[in-house]
């Protein structure tokens, strides 16, 4: 750093829509896990959909689906990528604060018409893409934009080398492309009606489907948020970062494996036992390029494992990683045909998913989001530490209630279903397996209403913090340098 | 640019001596365990791809050294649970309801079965014990529509009712409202007589007169299928009214409603989906519900 901005004019980024995204992924968690709850009661007690075509869990559940990953998730990876990239370059953002601003509103927008196309009826039907032709091509142009903006950012670099992130955050821009295309090839009905169908059929398209919605989860919420790990976490920990090659290994082989693994989803379908056993296969191959991120990102706090007890921003970060870690290894683990025969269709999916977007992705980002609220709006640190603490172990507990509610609700299910008696019939009907799982339903809402609970804190902490007063440094004749720092 | 490569005291290793933004990274090995675990992790796959079916080619895949195929395994598990069932079933099968009954290993497997195909086919309509919902018969309280001797039971799980089945129990009811059979006063007027008279409710603004009419319209248009008494007729399937389980509803209204334009329940044959002995086991546990004849 030194030896680009010494004896040069200094840098001003472009915080502005860092601080846009920022708030906005703010906005959309607390919508996102408060859809979930509601969920989850309508699961527990089907009444509570109402009898309305809106409230029916058909049509909120891409709400909550889409909120978590994309508005929440997608809002922290625009503006934590914009951050990065910014500083690890040390140049402004390319492109001009107004396309950077064209970019926030464009991706609000589709929000918004993606939630309303949903409760209003219209979908395609594939899971984590639901959003018909016509908002699939306003994402297009949304993600041509953010590529050429990420990537002139990146060529404009002062600094000789592309730092870590920036690979991540890369192949996440790249690969995401190639899976929104892929997967949404579709033939409009009419040119002015909403109504698609995919190019694809029958167990092509569920291939293609899961081709897509696999590497969603490999390229959107792992490598999309190792890349906000590889910066935040050395950051705040103010330590280097524990290996430089097994960043190398670790970001080319989760890059090359994960791409394969996609027709785990589908064990024991009319998909092929070949292409079955190549996604089981890629996914067992895949566990320790996983686990490659967890190492460097745990390893980095050595020598700075006392920060935990002061720091709980950066708490969350390293817990983050730690669920990382066992969801990666739960992940291959049901990926096994042998195990996926017990796992699949029951909660016990719901769970995995859920200790990666709760404790992985949306820890990683809180992390990320007590970190930057000071750096943003320049003030001297968070409006109250003891907060965070408490958001800490409000979210840690209701991850805890819901994964572990999950796991003997899902096992229960898979074993109920499976049992046979001495004359080979079935010992259970299917109606017995659901209600055996209503008490789980009940222990996972309550977990989910914790996780909601800490995310209002955090609302609260955040708020509280911008009305706050500004830092002493930030007031000085030189405050632009400061901002450059 | 030159390297500025340090030593980091903590761990005691060397940067890389890049740096950006203030970070930096060691250069530390690849952690041994986690090569080599990796390594066993691809070995693992190789031997995989030997013995099962991996990689394609052309029209074909490569089958392995096993020749596995989950559509076999499956085919071979069915069969072999249908081969252990069949031991009894098919005794089951052979059996009059009275032999069953008395041969306690053949009652205890019909029992079985019956329960667990009930539960997963039957219960979502008759609900759970037979216990029933609006539209879908109550099977546990003895208002059988067409029957309630097990050769009933079986015959109408068999073949179904209105299912289009060419042995399948059939009637309808006439649309006395909708066809102009009736005119809305007289609808009400039947309406008044078959719930006072049948559904003992006690109806303060149903007069006499109209409750007289109701029952010269209810003997010249719905006795000769419901009885003179109410009674039901269990050849159509003409729901009995004197009575306290109602099909489509216990009040007024719904009788004015089904007699201007009336439901009829449909039930699918089952012969295509269930065998002779899983029928009967169904019909056994049916009838042991409460209310088999």
């Amino acid at each position: 750093m030194a030896n680009v901005t010494t004896g040069s004019a200094p840098v001003t980024y472009n915080e502005e829509v860092v601080r846009k995204f920022i708030i906005a992924a703010i906005f959309w968690a607390v919508v996102a896990f408060a859809v979930g709850c509601y969920l989850a009661a309508e699961l527990t007690w089907p009444e509570l959909n109402l009898g309305y075509s809106f409230t029916n869990f058909g049509r909120l559940r891409p709400v909550h689906t889409s909120g978590a990953i994309f508005a929440f998730g997608g809002s922290m990876l625009f503006g934590t990528s914009m951050y990065v990239v910014q500083r690890t370059c040390q140049v402004r953002l390319w492109g001009g604060s107004a396309l950077a601003n064209f970019i926030f509103w464009a991706f609000q927008f589709f929000i918004v018409m993606a939630a309303l196309s949903y409760v209003l009826g219209f979908t395609e039907g594939r899971e984590y893409a639901e959003p018909e032709w016509h908002l699939d091509l306003w994402l297009t142009m949304i993600w041509v934009l953010y590529a050429i903006v990420y990537i002139g950012t990146i060529i404009m670099r002062k600094e000789p080398h592309i730092y870590v992130a920036n690979w991540f955050y890369l192949a996440f821009i790249l690969t995401v492309a190639v899976l929104h295309l892929g997967n949404n090839m579709a033939v409009p009905v009419s040119f002015f009606g909403a109504k698609s169908y995919s190019l694809f059929s029958g167990t092509q398209d569920a291939m293609v489907q899961w081709w897509y919605g696999h590497n969603a989860v490999g390229f959107f919420l792992t490598a999309g948020f190792l890349g906000m790990m590889y910066y935040f976490i050395p950051k705040a920990a103010n330590r280097p970062v524990y290996s430089y090659r097994l960043s190398i290994f670790h970001f080319w082989s989760l890059i090359f494996l994960y791409i394969w693994a996609g027709p785990h989803h589908l064990h024991y379908t009319a998909l092929p036992d070949w292409t079955q056993i190549l996604g089981m296969t890629f996914s067992v191959m895949l566990w320790m390029p996983s686990w490659g991120g967890m190492i460097n990102g745990l390893m980095t706090l050595s020598g700075a494992w006392d920060k935990l007890r002061t720091d709980p921003g950066l708490r969350f970060s390293v817990t983050a990683v730690g669920f990382y870690g066992m969801s990666t290894f739960e992940g291959p683990v049901m990926a096994i045909r042998d195990v996926n025969a017990l796992s699949h269709y029951t909660n016990w999916t719901i769970g995995h998913v859920h200790s990666g977007a709760l404790g992985w992705v949306a820890f990683i980002s809180f992390g990320a989001i007590y970190y930057l609220i000071p750096v943003l709006w320049k003030r001297d640190a968070m409006y109250s530490v003891k907060l965070i603490s408490w958001h800490y172990w409000t979210a840690t507990l209701g991850i805890v209630f819901y994964i572990t509610s999950m796991w003997v609700a899902g096992i229960m299910e898979g074993l109920m279903w499976r049992a046979y008696d001495a004359q080979g019939f079935l010992q259970y009907s299917f109606v017995e397996s659901v209600v055996a799982v209503h008490p789980f339903l009940m222990i996972r809402l309550f977990g989910g209403l914790f996780f909601l609970l800490g995310a209002l804190i955090m609302v609260y902490n955040a708020y509280k913090t911008i009305r706050g007063p500004r830092s002493a440094a930030s007031m000085l004749p030189n405050a632009a340098l400061a901002a450059g720092e | 640019m030159a390297l500025n490569i340090e030593r980091d005291e903590h761990t005691g290793t060397d940067t890389t001596g890049h740096e950006w933004d203030g970070l930096k990274e060691l250069n530390t090995p690849l952690p041994k365990w986690w090569l080599y675990t990796w390594l066993a992790c691809i070995l693992w796959a190789l031997v995989y791809f030997v013995f099962f079916p991996s990689f394609p080619y052309g029209k074909g895949y490569i089958h392995g050294l096993l020749g596995a195929s989950s559509r076999n395994d499956v085919m071979a598990d069915v069969k072999g649970f249908a081969a252990e069932r069949n031991a009894v079933m098919s005794k089951v099968a052979a059996a009059s309801f009275d032999d069953i009954r008395k041969n306690p290993e053949l009652l205890a497997a019909a029992q079985t079965a019956g329960r667990i195909t009930f539960a997963n086919n039957c219960q979502p309509c008759h609900g759970a014990g037979g216990a029933g919902n609006p539209g879908f018969p109550a099977l546990a309280a003895g208002s059988w529509l067409w029957g309630g001797k097990l050769e009933d039971i079986q015959q109408t799980i068999t073949h179904g009712i209105r299912s289009g089945d060419d042995a399948a129990r059939d009637s309808q009811m006439p649309k006395f409202g909708t066809d102009g059979l009736l005119k809305p006063e007289e609808i009400q007027q039947v309406a008044d007589y078959v719930s006072t008279a049948f559904f003992g409710l006690a109806l303060k603004d149903a007069a006499p007169a109209s409750i007289a009419a109701g029952k010269d319209i209810f003997a010249a248009n719905c006795a000769s299928c419901h009885g003179d008494n109410g009674e039901g007729n269990r050849d159509v399937g003409a729901p009995r009214l004197a009575s306290k389980i109602h099909l489509y509803g216990g009040t007024r209204d719904l009788i004015v409603r089904q007699v201007t334009s009336p439901h009829m329940g449909v039930m699918p044959n089952w012969n295509g989906r269930l065998d002779t002995a899983t029928i009967k086991s169904v019909a056994i546990y049916v009838h042991d519900l409460g209310g088999g004849e």
